[in-house]
């Protein structure tokens, strides 16, 4: 007897299933004027995913488990895949017209797209090992062909090259960790590994696993010392692909390090809480200092996304000094938070960023002064957007902030103040960057001898836009909104 | 009445602003008239709706929160939207709403390039929303939200009509327009300050949990202040407050993007900077700072007098430093506000009732006086003093209203600006019991110091700009005087400055009660 599968609990997967292989099929028969239908199917196919996860969320009816504990569709789960299947769905929005207009191959476009994304949705459910890290390369895979989808363009070659390497070490180094852990524990499901992490925790051996563990998410995360690949992979690789790099694929990465750290080795965090402390805030500050000296936008962004990473590593710190349950499960819940509300601004912000080079038609900052005279509404987005990752209120990044302030101080010992204390410094500094690309586009005149180009309008470019504003704009006046993310899944790190 | 219950009233005030300036958004840039006429009709009714509220105020209960509510908002953080005024936030919540109808009246036809009237009402209505806001909130995540939300709009006002002439800024050997520094300048401090603020907050909150609920209502953290004061960490606490605060007010040695804000932004940006954002940050100290932890406070008060008067001594001869007639006014800002917090640092009745009224006094003069310069600017093209000179004879009328609100910021007996310095020295004479008097008392002859020499630099301001003979370089210029506007926007403020000079129970009425009941309030906790 093979094992049962409650179908319902899969549906989600299983309706992407269905979809990238709709959108292959679709790919081959379609003449070459209509491929655009494999963009509507992908969308389409997002939304059908969409229902089971919004019914589970909603039928509260608790935990599904399968496979024997390896799979689990719990709120936390529920939540990131959600989170997974809109990220993806503004991605494609924002792709469209950027895949469109340069005639690149749409069919498989999409496909790969979709194939990540059902990575991610695996993850969100994986407990353990091995599920996790197919999981995993199921995300990245397709994305070392994604990065370099401008095929004539150097950079998105190096992009790809890079993105490719590096993906392969990080995964070298994650299975190497990997393999230890079932070596000392026997097992590979997590339960199994964390009941035995409490003999093991003080073995040099069992150090070394999570250790390991820890640096193969690191890469994923674009974590400081392990950041190298990502401002070369962001600029070459096509914009809504770094759109979906920095915000999915790092979500995909932060989700193994929440499961294997709260879940996994809650009892090793001796060894990862100082680990991930430094890591915080090294990644804080290098990524800001670094950001500081960036001339172009997309690099900016880049480092940006490296230093929010650590805003969102520093809640794991407090969860690894402290041994109040209460504010341990405020911390899962400030990290959960605060990539959420992140996804949405940072692809607010890409979306500016494909919207404004279509009249900027450069990625420098310095042309894209002036911007407000001409184009008042990109304008006006990348303003809401940049000051929201910058966590100015009333934009929802102010929250994101706040938790993660409200989880360091939670912690109450003084190592997580000091933490609070150097993400305070870094914040005001990350204002400085995010401020300067406002300031281009509000307060600097337009450069001499600049001809603004004349696209056409993409609709589905602007839907992208008017969605990630309302998110942004409605959970940062009713935090709420947020809020709920992070207090729905706390529950699953208290018992740690 | 319905609008004065459930905080109707007071949530109007904050948010109506923000109603108007999507109003003036919708409207098309064609109509300028239009929109003009839209903000103005916000400001009048936010206005006049402050108006009732200070009519309709009990007096007899003023340390009482009035008018206020107390809605559900964030639940997992357990933050409230609490809202009230008592008698302390009343009198900057009507000066506020004041100023803000007299900026839109002055800007009617004095457009700083370029120009865009629009945009510059949207930003001045949703300047108001965080001042209103600032003034009424009750939450610490609340005030923190609208204490931020006055940055934006300033920021953009420094930043789009500022000083558009160069400045080398020499740490970095680069040279930029002075606008873009010093909004830039303005953020960062101020940021700076308000992210260690909110540390302290969050410190307060998930301190308060032992000593009842976790929360982050001021009037609850006030009453568990004998458990907050004795924490092992509540200097630190203080501290980051203090420096949230600090940095706005500005005390000495945190000023320095003051002189930069207040000379590179336009003229209406100086006035409401003046005017109500310096204050957000004494009102700060008054409403959660001291009577959250009185200890502290207490700890921490010779330190504040000492770089009060600081700020009164260096703020005076930086003053006599100046060739830049809105650079004088603006550092003159950091004597006057160094009053203010001296008069705080004492912690006694006198020292805080002559802190409210002296916040009230300088919006009120040194509001004027921005306007005043702004408009000589527009008129002469320079605000350098050295040729400026007998404009007293070449617009008569602009003359006297110098001389008039330069006598008053001087603080001469019987106009606004003399009750807030008078009571601080007097307060500071006899601070609160537990304080070094010598050192306060030290400090009170040395403020009385600052005060001649503020009467130096304003004497020698309107000698340099009001009196002599004009210079040639304007023989054959016709300068048209006050204009309409100029003058529907200023008469109130002239009229305030003589109405609290010579009846200080305007602002003092209200204050009293409450101050009297925050210093018991704070004196019982330290027991």
């Amino acid at each position: 007897m093979g094992p049962t599968l409650d179908y319902l609990a899969l549906a989600p997967e299983l309706a992407l299933v269905a979809t990238l292989m709709a959108v292959l099929t679709a790919d081959i028969v379609l003449p070459h004027a209509q491929k655009y239908w494999t963009a509507v199917l992908s969308v389409l196919g997002l939304t059908v995913t969409a229902l089971p996860i919004l019914f589970l969320l909603l039928s509260d009816e608790g935990t599904r488990t399968m496979l024997d504990g390896s799979y689990v569709v719990d709120d936390f789960a529920l939540i990131f895949k959600g989170l997974f299947v809109a990220a993806g769905y503004i991605v494609i929005l924002m792709s469209v017209s950027y895949i469109e207009s340069d005639r690149y191959y749409q069919g498989e476009y999409y496909f790969l797209l979709l194939a990540s994304i059902l990575g991610s949705v695996v993850m969100a459910s994986a407990r353990d090992l091995i599920l996790l890290f197919v999981g995993l390369e199921l995300v990245s895979g397709p994305l070392f062909l994604l990065a370099g989808w401008r095929k004539g363009d150097v950079k998105s070659n190096e992009a790809s090259l890079k993105f490719y390497l590096l993906g392969v070490l990080s995964a070298a180094i994650l299975l190497y960790g990997m393999s230890f852990l079932y070596g000392l524990t026997g097992t590979v499901d997590f339960a199994g590994i964390s009941e035995a992490s409490e003999r093991l925790s003080h073995t040099p051996a069992f150090i070394m696993a999570v250790l390991f563990v820890m640096v193969g998410f690191a890469f994923k995360i674009s974590a400081v010392p392990f950041h190298f690949w990502a401002p070369d992979t962001y600029e070459g690789a096509p914009t809504p692909v770094t759109a979906y790099m920095s915000v999915s694929s790092k979500a995909a990465g932060f989700v193994g390090m929440l499961i294997v750290t709260y879940v996994a080795f809650p009892d090793a965090s001796n060894i990862w809480g100082p680990a991930l402390w430094i890591m915080a805030a090294l990644t804080m500050t290098v990524g800001n200092l670094t950001a500081l000296r960036q001339t172009n936008i997309v690099r900016l962004l880049a480092y940006s996304s490296i230093a929010q990473a650590g805003f969102m590593l520093v809640p794991f710190a407090v969860a690894g000094v402290s041994s109040d349950p209460d504010a341990i499960a405020a911390a899962f819940g400030a990290t959960v938070t605060y990539i959420a509300i992140y996804t949405f601004m940072n692809l607010g912000a890409f979306a500016v960023v494909i919207a404004g080079a279509r009249y900027t038609r450069s990625g420098d900052i310095d042309k894209w002064a002036g911007l407000a005279s001409y184009q008042p509404g990109v304008a006006l987005f990348g303003l809401i957007f940049f000051l929201s990752l910058a966590g100015i209120p009333p934009l929802a990044g102010w929250y994101a902030k706040l938790v993660m302030f409200s989880a360091a101080i939670g912690g109450g010992s003084v190592w997580t103040a000091v933490l609070a204390g150097i993400a305070a410094i870094n914040a005001v500094i990350a204002f400085y960057y995010y401020a300067r690309v406002v300031k281009a586009m509000w307060f600097d005149p337009v450069p001499e001898g600049h001809v603004a180009g004349k696209p056409e309008q993409s609709r589905s470019l602007q839907l992208a836009l008017v969605i990630t504003m309302l998110f942004v704009i409605a959970a940062g006046i009713y935090p709420a909104i947020s809020a709920y993310f992070g207090d729905t899944v706390a529950s699953i790190a208290g018992g740690g | 009445m319905e609008l004065l219950d459930n905080g109707t009233v007071l949530s109007l005030i904050t948010f109506l602003p923000l109603v108007g300036a999507l109003v003036v958004g919708l409207i098309p840039r064609a109509q300028e008239e239009a929109y003009k006429w839209a903000a103005l009709i916000t400001a009048l009714v936010v206005g006049v709706l402050s108006i009732v509220v200070a009519f309709v105020f009990d007096y007899g209960d003023s340390a009482k929160f009035q008018f206020g509510t107390d809605l559900s908002w964030i639940e997992s953080i357990g933050s409230n939207f609490h809202i009230g005024v008592d008698g302390i936030s009343l009198p900057m919540l009507v000066l506020s709403a004041v100023i803000t109808i007299l900026a839109i009246i002055y800007s009617w036809d004095h457009w700083e390039e370029p120009r865009n009237p629009k945009a510059f009402l949207i930003l001045m209505l949703l300047l108001e929303t965080g001042m209103n806001g600032t003034f009424v909130a009750l939450d610490l995540i609340l005030f923190f939200i609208f204490f931020e939300l006055v940055l934006l709009p300033m920021y953009f006002m420094i930043g789009i009509w500022g000083d558009k002439s160069p400045r080398t800024i020499a740490m970095f050997n680069l040279t930029t327009e002075t606008r873009l520094y010093a909004s830039i300048k303005f953020f960062l401090f101020t940021l700076f300050g308000s992210a260690f603020m909110l540390l302290s907050f969050l410190g307060l909150y998930f301190n308060s949990g032992d000593a009842g609920a976790r929360t982050f209502d001021i009037p609850k953290l006030i009453e568990m202040a004998p458990h907050l004061s004795a924490l092992p960490i509540a200097g630190w606490l203080f501290a980051g407050m203090f420096l949230g605060f600090a940095v706005k007010v500005p005390m000495w040695p945190f000023h320095t993007w003051l002189p930069d804000a207040h000379t590179a932004a336009p003229t209406v940006g100086s006035v409401l900077l003046a005017a109500i954002l310096l204050k957000l940050g004494s009102y700060g100290f008054i409403r959660i700072a001291l009577p959250i932890l009185p200890e502290q406070a207490m700890q921490w008060a010779p330190t504040i007098a000492i770089l009060a008067v600081i700020g009164i001594i260096y703020g005076s001869l930086a003053c006599l430093a100046q060739t830049d007639m809105k650079r004088l006014i603006a550092f003159s800002s950091v004597g006057h506000m160094g009053f203010v917090m001296l008069g705080i640092s004492t912690m006694t009745e006198a020292g805080i009732n002559a802190a409210i009224i002296g916040m009230v006094a300088h919006g009120v003069i040194t509001g004027m006086l921005f306007f005043v310069a702004g408009s000589m600017h527009h008129r002469y093209h320079t605000r350098d003093m050295a040729r400026l000179g007998g404009n007293a004879t070449l617009m008569p009328k602009m003359g006297f209203i110098l001389g008039f609100i330069a006598m008053a910021s001087l603080g001469l007996p019987g106009l606004a600006g003399f009750w807030g310095e008078f009571m601080a020295l007097l307060g500071a004479f006899r601070p609160a019991a537990g304080l070094p008097v010598g050192l306060f008392q030290t400090a009170m002859v040395i403020g009385a110091v600052g005060t001649v020499l503020t009467a130096g630099y304003l004497l020698w301001m309107l000698q340099k700009v009001n009196l002599g003979e004009p210079k040639e370089e304007w023989a054959g210029h016709e300068f048209h005087d006050v204009d309409k506007f100029e003058m529907a926007a200023w008469v109130p403020l002239l009229l305030a400055t003589v109405a609290i000079g010579v009846y200080p129970r305007l602002v003092l009425g209200s204050t009293n009660g409450a101050v009297k009941e925050l210093v018991s309030t704070i004196l019982e906790n330290l027991a």
